[in-house]
């Protein structure tokens, strides 16, 4: 009888194909599991799972790799751009992204980053954004909101002495070799079905070769932030949309006129 | 083939190509710039992938990337854009990827100078990035003998899934010379059971360096080491001029031993009876046979273009069995066969005791001038 419980006509969710069982590391409240989730399902959905290969970062996501089940590589701190350069001229009929989180990508890989853009090279970008270096335990990172506390601005990141935060897609938008950059963000139903359909377009972007794509998307560090889940998500609408705006910040007249 | 005028660095990108290069990436520095400029219009018109990167970091993990899909893959620096590359070497030979290297070596340390320097032995040879691991190392002392090796380099580097370096000096990268380009390859990729390429009707395959578990770690270092010691004891290179009735004899690598060919030959002239042993694999260095050697020869002059690095592996063969002599230039001064020639003089004059340190020697004989 057990088995019979969900038909097909009244299964909403699974698991989805090229995404693995391997239990989640994360932490409770963390929004990498969504984001990672979604890449799996857009890979599935346009039927490119073992044509794809991922580019693992220095972070958190170090462990993408246990997630994603497809051919993977796991790069130096920040050189993922890098990396996936390589492996996209080798083999340039293969979806090749990474995925990185905003001390991997804006700080240690910035120059990886932007030049990566500026060469239009035809590889996508995840970029995860919650204003902190989580892996090593919660430090300042490039994007870290001025007054925020974390365990190296104690006293709130002091701009007069640590700077500010740099808006990354704003920035990438500049480049001509740009063909889809936006920014979206994980903290509710609505707003994660809308980072779906971006992560599509820049997957969609790579395989008609319109050049660089990269999807930032504000995540959570319930951890790092020292608040629960629920609070974290909160923390985010108040607080890192005010600073890192959600829209779309470069869509090639090419990539615009993409019909999916 | 006919032999043309080639210069060394433009030579040795041909030869790669003709090797079946598929992928190079690179930046800019002198003394190896020829390499990069070459390969920025002969890539591309075979339809095969250059980039030129932003940096040596990121030249190297392009690198890397491409390793990891099983091509033959190249980038060439000089010995600062090297020290950068560090990290991404010792990633890849963490990955157990191919790769080859060149490294045209200039004066240091630091920034330096553009003049011709051997200053990078320790760091090629003894591995200048983190973790155990031992790259191949070829050092040629001709722009003909270049060419020659880099077709063996790419088979060394996938035949044990290394880094291989050619290891040559600013001189041997821009000078010319006459030389045979070896024949074209085709390009050949194997579908290896380690690269990524898309798991299409395969399980998945991932390549990191990560081992988080740690007797895991171990069994990666001991399978690395394993390769290594393979490599040791079936990729001994060098070359021996003069040997056959040789009291004494002059030990150099690359252009220090090209220089000291012309020392000998001086020598002989002289009534001498020196010859000449020259590494051309480096690491693994030929420790056997400069300890067969310090068996038959009543004493050693070492000569390199640095303070004496391959000294300690000459030394480390020798065990004090017999007299060491070194004789170095630095920071990009070339020696000339004079030198050699006198010092070889002074060693027979005055060969001094087996226990005697060459480098302390060295040094104040230096200081003295």
């Amino acid at each position: 009888m057990a088995a019979t419980i969900v038909n097909p006509e009244n299964l909403v969710y699974s698991r989805p194909k090229g995404f693995t069982d391997m239990p989640s590391h994360y932490c409770p409240g963390c929004t990498h599991g969504t984001a990672q989730r979604l890449v799996a399902e857009v890979l599935e959905e346009m039927n490119i799972l073992d044509k794809s290969i991922g580019v693992a970062p220095v972070g958190c996501a170090v462990f993408a790799y246990n997630y994603i089940d497809i051919d993977f590589v796991e790069a130096a701190h920040g050189r993922a751009p890098a990396m996936a350069t390589g492996i996209k001229r080798v083999l340039p009929d293969r979806v090749v992204f990474s995925y990185q989180g905003d001390g991997d990508l804006a700080s240690i890989g910035m120059a990886e980053t932007v030049h990566a853009a500026a060469r239009g090279e035809n590889i996508t970008i995840i970029f995860i954004n919650n204003a902190i270096y989580g892996m090593t335990g919660g430090q300042m990172a490039p994007t870290t909101l001025p007054g925020m506390k974390t365990t190296s601005s104690p006293n709130g990141r002091d701009v007069e002495t640590q700077g500010y935060p740099i808006r990354v897609s704003e920035m990438l938008a500049t480049l001509d070799g740009a063909g889809y950059i936006v920014r979206r963000s994980l903290h509710d139903p609505k707003n994660i079905r809308l980072a779906k359909k971006a992560i599509r377009l820049a997957f969609e972007t790579q395989v008609h070769g319109l050049g660089f794509s990269m999807v930032e998307l504000l995540s959570t560090c319930s951890t790092g932030w020292g608040m629960t889940p629920v609070e974290s998500l909160a923390w985010l609408e108040e607080h890192m949309i005010p600073a890192f705006p959600l829209g779309d910040y470069k869509i090639a007249s090419s990539v615009a006129a993409l019909k999916i | 083939m006919a032999r043309e005028m080639w210069k060394g660095n433009e030579a040795i990108a041909e030869a790669a190509v003709r090797a079946g290069l598929e992928a190079y990436f690179g930046y800019p520095i002198t003394p190896q710039n020829e390499v990069l400029e070459y390969l920025s219009h002969r890539m591309p018109e075979l339809g095969r992938a250059f980039v030129q990167a932003e940096s040596e970091p990121a030249a190297i993990n392009m690198v890397y990337g491409a390793a990891c899909t099983g091509a033959r893959v190249m980038t060439s620096s000089s010995s600062p854009g090297i020290s950068l590359m560090q990290e991404g070497l010792s990633y890849i030979a963490g990955t157990e990827v191919p790769m080859v290297l060149v490294n045209v070596m200039r004066g240091g340390p630091g920034l330096g100078n553009i003049a011709p320097s051997q200053g990078d032995y320790n760091q090629i040879c003894k591995g200048g990035g983190h973790g155990d691991y031992h790259p191949i190392v070829l050092a040629p002392a001709s722009i003909q003998e270049a060419v020659d090796l880099v077709p063996v380099a790419f088979e060394l580097a996938h035949k044990y899934l290394n880094i291989c370096t050619i290891l040559i000096d600013g001189s041997i990268g821009q000078m010319m010379e006459p030389v045979q380009l070896p024949e074209m390859q085709p390009v050949a990729r194997k579908e290896y059971d380690w690269a990524v390429s898309g798991a299409k009707g395969r399980k998945r395959h991932f390549l990191s360096s990560i081992y988080l578990d740690v007797p895991t770690e171990e069994k990666v270092n001991l399978r690395i080491l394993g390769r290594w010691r393979e490599a040791q004891a079936n990729e001994i290179r060098f070359k021996e001029y003069f040997m056959e009735d040789a009291e004494h004899i002059v030990i150099g690598f690359g252009t220090a031993g090209r220089i000291a060919l012309s020392a000998v030959r001086t020598a002989r002239a002289l009534g001498i009876k020196v010859g000449l042993f020259r590494p051309i694999s480096v690491n693994p260095f030929p420790y056997k046979r400069v300890e067969e050697l310090c068996k038959r020869a009543k004493s050693f002059l070492v000569v390199e273009m640095n303070t004496g690095q391959m000294l300690k592996d000459v030394q480390a063969a020798v065990r004090n069995r017999i007299p060491v002599r070194f004789y170095g230039r630095l920071g990009g001064v070339m020696p000339f066969p004079d030198e050699f020639v006198h010092e070889i003089q002074e060693m027979i004059k005055n060969p001094g005791k087996p226990e005697d340190d060459p480098a302390d020697l060295w040094y104040l004989r230096m200081m003295a001038r």
